[in-house]
């Protein structure tokens, strides 16, 4: 059993746990994720790791309420315990000194985004953080991504704040400085796919972490394929993460419905 | 009865009861009943008990058959146990699911007038005699060598392993990454052929024997290895099946294509069968394929049968090439799997929704005997043919799990994925690394793995004491 330390809603729809979980705080690299079950009977869903203190060993994960398990998880605080988080599973995201890495997180994604930015400044990369919202109202962590960019461009569909528009904007952002060395995208499928896009024709080599279904996180089972490169990967263990424009994006959306 | 009392040998092999086959497909409840103690003695009294016994030397983890065989005979199930347990940590287990057919029934000397002794159903039922009892007799711990062994995957492997290295006195922890225990007797066996309470059981037992285990635990991934070796004299990887194999084809992406172990971890670890009481979900299907002629895929076929589908398995040789135990084949039949034989699925069609609809196969014929002895299924040219299905397992096998072989460094690993290890003790060519079951040789049985986990634990254990 884990315990809970804290789990509330940060913005609406997007909720924070953060759990007791010493080894894995001590392990786990950016990139990485846990899989999580809520009670015994409870289904394994995959969460990426947003950040993590070591002293106090524990990890913190950010979700999306999408359905009855997030809606189950979102219902716990601090008292409660869960059946499982077991990880860092996946491999950590490719962290080197690349010169100018834009990242760009959306959703749940704004977070997971997060330890990335800051391992590649670590690196001593130059920053650029882009994230994406219908509104203002549902940006959050923006203090803690200022200190791990060198600059932070907001997107918001309503224009509320930053640019006025969504990622499709992507190309003319990055036209307007020196076009960058590499790109990685955190968020949904839609975001890391028009992203991919956005990029292609830049030539920029761009990473996406890609959320599929999982049950055990380590190889066995294969629901997680997908087709990259016109080759079968499983996320769970090649991945999550994937030269963006190598992705069979259609056959990702679709067997994200089964 | 006395050994020395000449009595006519029975040729009547006693059988055991089942549930019939029209009330059993609708239920997950286990198939075989199990011997009731009259007839656990009646079969046991037919041991001509040979002097030099034939059924011994084929048994991986070495069971002294005969002289457990007697006990039940002489109805002291006590002492049944106990002989039985000083070889074998999992009788339940092993009594439901070895292949006996191909190890120890074939060479009894009653095999001749078909009257071969059930020594697996023996077994079966001594560990089940002894876990109605009031009191379970624990074996004797030797004393504290204050050496400290971990063990990577709660399988048969790790679990055979655990219970010998315990007795020898060492201090075992094993580390598990699904959250339940058992391995592949959790997530893969369904429960009408293991149920599920009986592997806990056993899995109980050698907690109680003092074997810690941690759950939820990802060795390479939680902590590396390297780490893990600071900690522990020695390491026993017995990680088991990974990546599963599909059978090349296009469409093996479609929603409703399924691998084995997606297919019966949904069902048994995740408990989809009762869905929505439980919350991971599983699709009922209509029309299911199952693709391959191995346990496996009689596991698959017959869950799906019990989850309300038609069933078909696909073969492309004949009856008499399938893998499979003869008695999975006949309990599938009698439930009413239809088999498909000499059939090859090329092609896997799907819809607009990208749901598959339909398998595109060729006839096949049967040729000479190829490597494995087997005759080797040849194709006839243009026989294609489409069948409607809503589903596909693939039940054709996998490969060893890629974890500990791609995060530690030191181990050399084989063509397959496999970690190469020395034969007769498990050595690695890692320090103080040992391994053993499907991780080293690929996917095979239950007994198998337990009789790997137990040579790596003699080996373990010499090189611990030798230190």
């Amino acid at each position: 059993m884990v315990s809970i330390i804290e789990n509330k809603m940060i913005v609406p729809n997007i909720c924070m746990i953060t759990v007791s979980a010493p080894e894995i705080a001590q392990s786990v690299q950016a990139g990485q994720f846990v899989i999580l079950r809520v009670d015994e009977d409870g289904e394994r869903i995959p969460l990426t790791v947003s950040d993590w203190d070591v002293e106090q060993g524990t990890i913190t994960l950010v979700y999306l309420l999408v359905g009855k398990t997030t809606q189950k998880l979102a219902s716990l605080t601090a008292m409660d315990q869960l059946a499982t988080v077991v990880g860092p599973l996946g491999n950590a995201m490719e962290i080197d000194h690349y010169g100018k890495v834009v990242c760009i997180g959306g959703c749940y994604g704004i977070a997971s985004i997060y330890p990335i930015a800051r391992a590649l400044k670590e690196k001593g990369n130059r920053v650029t953080l882009i994230v994406e919202a219908r509104s203002s109202y549902l940006f959050y962590w923006q203090k803690k991504l200022k200190s791990v960019s060198d600059q932070l461009i907001v997107i918001t569909r309503d224009g509320s704040q930053g640019v006025q528009g969504h990622i499709g904007k992507l190309q003319g952002i990055l036209a307007s400085s020196t076009p960058p060395d590499r790109v990685i995208v955190n968020g949904c499928n839609y975001l890391m796919m028009r992203a991919s896009e956005e990029t292609s024709p830049l030539k920029v080599k761009t990473i996406v972490s890609l959320n599929t279904l999982m049950i055990d996180g380590t190889g066995m089972c294969g629901v997680c394929r997908l087709t990259v490169n016109s080759s079968t990967k499983f996320a769970c263990v090649d991945g999550p993460h994937f030269d963006g424009h190598e992705v069979d994006w259609d056959e990702l959306a679709k067997r994200r419905k089964a | 009865m006395p050994q020395n009392v000449k009595r006519k040998p029975d040729f009547i092999r006693r059988e055991m009861p089942k549930q019939k086959a029209h009330i059993r497909r609708h239920n997950f409840l286990e198939v075989a009943l199990g011997y009731t103690a009259e007839l656990a003695v009646a079969e046991a009294m037919r041991c001509l008990q040979c002097k030099k016994p034939f059924c011994v030397p084929d048994c991986p983890v070495q069971i002294k058959i005969p002289q457990f065989i007697q006990a039940v005979a002489d109805g002291d199930f006590a002492t049944g146990i106990r002989i039985l347990k000083e070889s074998n940590s999992l009788p339940s287990v092993c009594g439901r699911v070895c292949p006996q057919e191909e190890q120890c029934e074939s060479h009894c000397a009653l095999t001749k007038k078909n009257g071969t002794i059930a020594i697996g159903r023996l077994e079966r039922f001594l560990g089940d005699w002894e876990a109605a009892q009031a009191a379970m007799a624990l074996p004797e711990i030797g004393t504290a060598t204050g050496k400290k062994v971990a063990i990577v995957g709660g399988g048969p492997a790790g679990l055979a392993a655990a219970a010998d290295l315990i007795k020898a006195g060492h201090r075992v922890v094993i580390y598990e990454a699904l959250h339940m225990m058992g391995g592949v007797l959790s997530y893969g066996i369904p429960e009408f052929r293991l149920p599920k309470h009986i592997v806990e059981r056993e899995v109980n037992y050698l907690r109680r024997l003092g074997v810690e285990m941690h759950t939820d635990f990802v060795v390479g991934k939680t902590q590396s290895m390297d780490s893990l070796l600071d900690e522990f004299d020695a390491v026993f990887v017995a990680t088991g099946a990974g990546l599963p194999w599909f059978m090349e084809m296009p469409g093996n992406n479609l929603n409703g294509v399924y691998s084995a172990n997606e297919y019966l971890t949904r069902i048994n670890l995740m408990k989809g069968s009762s869905f929505p009481f439980s919350e991971t979900p599983i699709i009922r299907h209509k029309k299911v394929a199952v693709l391959g002629g191995g346990n496996v895929a009689m596991d698959c076929a017959r869950t799906a049968l019990r989850l309300g589908a038609e069933t078909t398995i696909l073969y492309r040789r004949s009856r008499a090439e399938l893998p499979a135990r003869l008695e999975e084949v006949e309990n599938a039949e009698e439930e009413g799997v239809q088999f498909l034989y000499l059939t090859l699925p090329i092609n896997t069609i799907g819809d607009d929704s990208f749901h598959v609809t339909a398998l595109e196969c060729l006839r096949m014929e049967l040729g000479e005997p190829d490597a494995s002895g087997r005759r080797s299924p040849v194709e006839i040219k243009g026989s294609e043919f489409v069948l409607p299905f809503d589903c596909v397992i693939h039940a054709i096998g996998n490969g060893p799990n890629p974890l500990i072989p791609a995060t530690t460094a030191g181990l050399t690993i084989g063509r397959k994925g496999n970690i190469v290890i020395d034969n007769e003790t498990g050595k690695t060519s890692k320090e103080r690394v040992w391994a053993g079951g499907d991780i080293a040789t690929g996917a095979a049985t239950v007994i198998a793995a337990m009789g790997a986990g137990r040579k790596a634990a003699r080996s373990i254990h010499e090189f611990l004491v030798s230190r």
